[in-house]
């Protein structure tokens, strides 16, 4: 299948710093991707498309390798000691596991957003969302790094509640509002894909309502691929759900994936069905 | 609870016993101060700022053994602190668990080997060393540079305040190498994995990540060392060369320390007044200790996951 | 989807990559620089030291210069007794400060105790060398005597011997003692028979760590016992130390005698690394 190369329309994108070329067709593919801690055999020839511009849940029971997924999708599983990962994953055409791409390229055009908010308590507010653009040596005038600051605070919807906090420490937040920081930062090297590990599971239910609302707006202009322990969550917010169980021999696998609606409401598999009538998990 | 007779013995026992501890810190803090009280009365603040030390005319300034100790003390920080936070951050973040374990042994071992014998290895391994090619290689090359050339002027012997301080950073690299990876690895690995998150390279995670976060610890780290380097007798008084009360700029020039003016001249110091001096030099050593050990806990407690109790 | 299909674009610019690598060297360079070190004092140690060392190094005791031979026995019965005594000394007050703060709750004088001990643990050795030589060697006894080096090094021991023993009784799970309590034992009984057996063998540590750290210091032990070069057990007399020794054959002028205080510490750094780290297997972690 063919991927179509296009620029991405999100407003008032940075000037690229070098002639690169511009993020193709936001679309994530793997390709038997598996994954292992050391010996331990921890996702198990995943092979499935992500669409762009869309949200996409993965779930599944603790243990069945649904982290470790997310994480192979911008190199950042092999950060662990021990870690490795098979098999191939295309953003757009290109293997991001080839051997000439460097994983920390990856991670700078990917966002990640984490389960436990994790802003930088040293840097402020403003620094957190310059931090990323700053390491990728986007240096700009100081009305351009306002700027820039600010719409990414704005799409992150966290701009009036700190626009006159720029200057606090990043951790001087509440969970959500750190949280929805950490979304900024994200965002501020302008990714065309955002993953998104439980986000609002060390959250209340207001903040985790917002960090929803943002996801189903980022949707416009992002992939956005979204691992969630709450099923509820996956049918609010994804167009599309992936299953993953850990089989007896311990190794996570891509049970079911479809239209989120219809995996939930006539599920094709046993095992996703058994999931989602709360028989286990 | 009940409370009976041999719980009442016990407890007056063992808490006579403890209660001794704070009565020898106030026994030694007291004691002192009234043994060194002749000579602070006599020459008050002057003992700080005169470099007359004349046991025979009895004017005593210890100005010379501060600036001593000063000057090593700060040599011995600014070769150390680099060396022993790279080598924390290596055995931190970059080394595999098993290399790290044996590499921060071997350091530790440093820490096991008495003062006495870094003075031996330094009197008869560094100072020959620095008298016969590092001292005149930087005379020669630095000599010539306005301001900084002023360090290296004068007659080299060998045995000086460099060579001093160099010591004193060689004793405190296992200490600094300790606490800094104490304090290192006590940074969050959520925080790393935020900064590698938005595409950071290892060395830019660890500077912008992992290192303001551990910098509160890693300064009092320093501070520990300092403090060990400060009150250093038996590895400094054997290189600094105890002979010249000048104040130079020169780093060759064969002073003497607080600690090792006290261990050279206790012998002498029959007169009352001599005496007196002497104890005022373990005074000012023992007031600086107080301090800056204090300030290390402090800055050390509020960020590692260090023990909270007799500590370090 | 081929190799050439990819861009370059999946490169992170060159200058970030050679800083990285830089400093990656020059972190390893610093590494290796404080291994070195230990290397290079360890061999200059072996080197120099092992040829000096015979039988008669052992148990002789120092001859005038220009006569050959003679040896540090003097000086290492001399460290055996003063540590031992200071030992003797410190050991029953670092144990009991340790059971003062843990065991008897003791409220605020708990931290003055502690507080107190931490402090005597910052102070330069010299210092409480020059304390005790003002307040026993000038003051109460009159003369240089092991006494007074004993003393020296039992102030230095102290803190230590409480620290670790304080470590060692926190681990002792708090059940145990709850359990005996239950049973109707009194408190001191609890303490003595059920806490400290069952911290036996890191208490024991912490006196053998506290020991050997004690003989290897040179300071406090210049001011007060002074040295000597005779086999003595007077406690109320000069006595020889083998880092006295050490130090008194180094400032010489005489190369027999350098090559003597090279083995002597060789020998000092056998025994007290020796001891020290094979104990460290035994002690909690802090424990130094």
């Amino acid at each position: 299948m063919t991927m179509t190369v296009a620029r991405p329309t999100t407003t008032g994108a940075p000037e690229a710093l070098t002639p690169e070329p511009a993020p193709v067709e936001p679309a994530i593919r793997t390709e038997r991707l598996n994954a292992w801690y050391g010996p331990t055999h921890a996702v198990g020839d995943v092979t499935f498309e992500i669409p762009g511009r869309s949200v996409t849940a993965i779930i599944g029971p603790s243990g069945c390798g649904k982290s470790t997924l997310l994480r192979c999708l911008n190199r950042m599983h092999e950060i662990t000691p021990g870690a490795r990962v098979g098999g191939q994953v295309f953003l757009g055409s290109e293997d991001i596991y080839w051997q000439g791409v460097d994983a920390v390229e990856v991670r700078g055009r990917v966002g990640m957003v984490f389960q436990r908010p994790n802003p930088f308590p040293m840097m402020s507010v403003y620094e957190n969302v310059a931090a990323g653009p700053r390491l990728r040596g986007w240096e700009r005038s100081r009305a351009e790094m306002d700027e820039m600051v600010e719409r990414n605070l704005r799409r992150a919807a966290l701009w009036d509640e700190v626009k006159d906090k720029l200057r606090r420490s990043g951790a001087a937040l509440s969970g959500g509002q750190q949280q929805r920081l950490c979304i900024a930062r994200a965002l501020a090297t302008d990714p065309a894909i955002l993953l998104m590990d439980e986000p609002a599971s060390a959250l209340d239910p207001i903040a985790t309502y917002k960090i929803e609302e943002l996801v189903r707006e980022l949707a416009d202009e992002l992939t956005i691929v979204i691992v969630t322990h709450n099923m509820q969550q996956a049918s609010r917010v994804s167009a599309r759900t992936a299953f993953m169980l850990a089989a007896d021999d311990g190794v996570g696998r891509l049970i079911e994936y479809g239209k989120t609606d219809e995996l939930f409401t006539t599920p094709r598999d046993e095992r996703t069905e058994a999931y989602i009538t709360g028989r286990f998990g | 609870m009940r409370s009976g007779r041999g719980d009442r013995v016990f407890a007056g026992g063992v808490t006579g016993l403890a209660l001794i501890v704070p009565l020898t810190l106030a026994g030694i803090t007291f004691l002192m101060v009234e043994a060194a009280w002749p000579s602070i009365t006599k020459y008050g603040v002057g003992f700080l700022t005169s470099s007359t030390w004349d046991p025979v005319k009895e004017i005593f300034g210890a100005a010379a053994y501060l600036y001593g100790t000063l000057v090593t003390t700060a040599i011995a920080v600014v070769l150390a602190a680099p060396v022993a936070v790279g080598a924390a951050i290596f055995l931190v973040e970059y080394a595999p668990k098993r290399i790290a374990g044996t590499l921060s042994f071997l350091i530790e071992v440093l820490a096991y080997i008495p003062s006495i014998v870094y003075g031996l290895w330094g009197l008869f391994v560094l100072v020959p060393l620095f008298r016969e090619n590092v001292e005149p290689s930087l005379q020669s090359l630095l000599g010539p540079v306005p301001i900084v050339g002023g360090l290296f002027a004068g007659a080299i012997g060998g045995r000086d305040l460099l060579v001093g301080g160099v010591i004193l950073a060689i004793m405190i690299v296992p200490i600094l190498v300790a606490v800094s990876r104490e304090v290192i690895a006590a940074v969050p690995t959520a925080q790393r994995e935020g900064m590698l998150g938005i595409g950071a390279t290892k060395w830019e995670m660890v500077r912008g990540a992992v290192l303001p976060y551990a910098r509160i610890g890693i300064i009092g780290a320093i501070v520990l060392g300092l403090a060990r380097a400060f009150g250093e007798t038996m590895a400094v008084t054997l290189v600094v060369g105890n002979s010249s009360t000048a104040i130079t700029s020169s780093l060759f020039v064969p002073g003497y320390t607080m600690a090792s003016a006290i261990a050279n001249q206790f012998v002498e110091a029959t007169g009352q007044l001599y005496f007196s001096a002497i104890v005022e030099i373990a005074v000012l050593l023992l007031i600086v200790a107080l301090v800056v050990n204090t300030l290390a806990r402090l800055l050390i407690r509020r960020v590692s996951a260090a023990p909270q109790g007799f500590a370090i | 989807m081929t190799a050439a299909a990819l861009a370059p674009a999946w490169r992170v610019r060159r200058r970030r990559r050679v800083a990285d690598t830089v400093m990656a060297v020059l972190l390893v360079v610093a590494t290796a620089i404080a291994v070195g070190l230990l290397v290079l004092i360890l061999g200059y140690l072996l080197v120099n030291g092992l040829p000096a060392l015979n039988v008669a190094f052992f148990t002789e005791r120092p001859k005038p210069f220009g006569v050959e031979g003679g040896g540090v026995g003097p000086a290492i019965v001399g460290t055996l007794i003063v540590s031992a005594l200071a030992g003797v000394i410190a050991i029953p007050i670092g144990i009991a400060a340790a059971i003062f703060v843990t065991e008897l709750r003791p409220g605020r004088w708990g931290g003055i105790v502690r507080f107190a001990a931490e402090l005597i643990a910052g102070l330069p050795s010299i210092a409480v060398g020059v304390f005790v030589w003002s307040f026993l060697v000038r003051g109460l006894l009159g003369r240089y005597s092991a006494l007074a080096g004993a003393v020296a090094l039992a102030v230095i021991m102290v803190p230590i011997v409480a620290r670790t023993t304080e470590e060692v009784l926190r681990l002792v799970p708090g059940s145990l003692r709850e359990a005996a309590l239950a049973l109707g034992a009194p408190r001191w009984r609890v303490i003595l028979r059920v806490v400290l057996p069952t911290a036996r063998a890191g208490v024991a540590t912490a006196a053998v760590l506290a020991v050997a750290r004690a003989a290897g210091e040179t300071a406090p032990l210049l001011l007060t016992a002074l040295g000597n070069l005779f086999f003595s057990t007077d406690l109320l007399r000069p006595i020889a130390a083998l880092p006295l020794q050490i130090y008194q054959y180094a400032s010489s002028p005489y190369d027999d005698w350098h090559a003597k205080a090279w083995g002597g510490s060789l020998i000092l750094v056998a025994v007290i690394a020796a001891v020290s780290l094979a104990l460290r297997a035994f002690a909690p972690r802090g424990a130094r």
